[in-house]
């Protein structure tokens, strides 16, 4: 269970990038999650509520993309993806794979934000 | 209001990962072959360790050990008896090490006095396999106690190492451990792995294993 200190990562990261964004509020935070990257979604769901709280990213959505694994498989001369975890072998000739090209991604892809109307009088509250 | 998405393209461990190839670095101009051991608690990881720390330095090879735990110096003071230089790392509830953890632990110790240095990491085969140490050499064990199956229920730990040891091999007909099975379900997520069958108590399989060390140690650019 090291959802918790990835969920901290992010928010960490996602905070210091804030800094060229001033006012701008978070709605989503997008991550690339490979099929080898061992985390579960439940997991990074549930204390990223947690992990957010009083932060930032207080009320912002975390979206998350599984990629398979791809490999590059020599028999075929070609990248293939795999069904599963299960076995490394090229699902089209069997072969073993062992050059990955994709699946152990854990990463940031982007953040989804609104920014602050720019000659909003400070009168006008805008609530969030 | 508009909304917009800003690209980040950013690794979540990024921090790690900068520290592990920093440390990475000092170890290859330390010239100093470094390994992350792996396994489930139980697997029998200090045993092992504790033989191949006494038979290397009968060997002539500068060998020392990081033990990571969660707790207690158990681990560090079964390892010392062996005469080398080891050093205890509790994380207090973190379930794996982490680069920052391992360079902490590095202060002060003379890494050009060393031929080969050991983090055995805490017992969990899921959480150090996202944590890059540094390392030259990752190695998952697997005791023949544990079931065959183990390979294919943890895929990303046995798919990123470097090296495969089976541990406890004097008892594996009491277990009913099925070797070939096992050998197939390592070859299946990790094909083409040196795998290790080893004893600790007999010191079965040890010549093989310390042979691979010491050629991976002179193998170092």
């Amino acid at each position: 269970m090291h959802e918790l200190s990835i969920v901290e990562s992010v928010v960490d990261a996602v905070t210091q990038s804030l800094a060229a964004y001033p006012g701008a509020r978070v709605l989503a935070v997008r991550l690339r999650v490979g099929a080898l990257a061992a985390v579960v979604e439940d997991s990074l769901q549930f204390c990223y509520g947690i992990a957010t709280e009083s932060t930032p990213l207080a009320g912002s959505r975390l979206v998350i993309r599984h990629l398979p694994v791809v490999a590059y498989c020599d028999a075929c001369a070609a990248e293939v993806e795999l069904p599963g975890v299960q076995s490394f072998r090229c699902p089209h000739c069997s072969a073993f794979v062992t050059d990955l090209r994709q699946g152990r991604e854990l990463e940031i892809e982007s953040i989804e934000l609104e920014d602050a109307l720019e000659d909003a009088p400070a009168a006008a509250g805008v609530a969030s | 209001m508009t909304t917009r998405i800003v690209e980040l393209r950013q690794g979540v461990l990024k921090k790690n990962d900068e520290l592990a190839r920093g440390l990475r670095q000092r170890f290859q101009s330390a010239g100093v072959l470094v390994l992350n051991l792996v396994s489930s608690p139980g697997t029998g990881k200090t045993a092992f360790l504790e033989r191949t720390l006494r038979e290397l330095l009968t060997r002539g090879l500068r060998a020392a050990a990081l033990v990571g735990d969660l707790e207690t110096d158990n681990d560090a003071r079964r390892l010392a008896a062996s005469g080398a230089p080891v050093r205890q790392i509790n994380t207090h509830g973190i379930c794996h090490l982490e680069a920052e953890m391992v360079s902490k632990h590095l202060d002060g110790w003379d890494l050009d006095a060393l031929d080969i240095l050991f983090i055995e990491n805490v017992g969990n085969l899921v959480c150090p396999s996202s944590y890059d140490l540094g390392e030259r050499v990752r190695v998952a064990l697997l005791s023949v106690t544990e079931g065959e199956d183990k390979p294919l229920k943890y895929p990303t730990l046995f798919n990123s190492a470097d090296a495969a040891v089976i541990t406890k091999i004097d008892i594996a007909e009491p277990c009913a451990f099925n070797r070939d099975l096992a050998l197939h379900n390592i070859n299946e997520i990790r094909p083409g792995i040196r795998i290790f069958e080893t004893s600790s108590k007999t010191g079965a399989g040890m010549e093989e294993w310390l042979s691979y060390l010491e050629a991976e140690r002179n193998r170092l650019p």
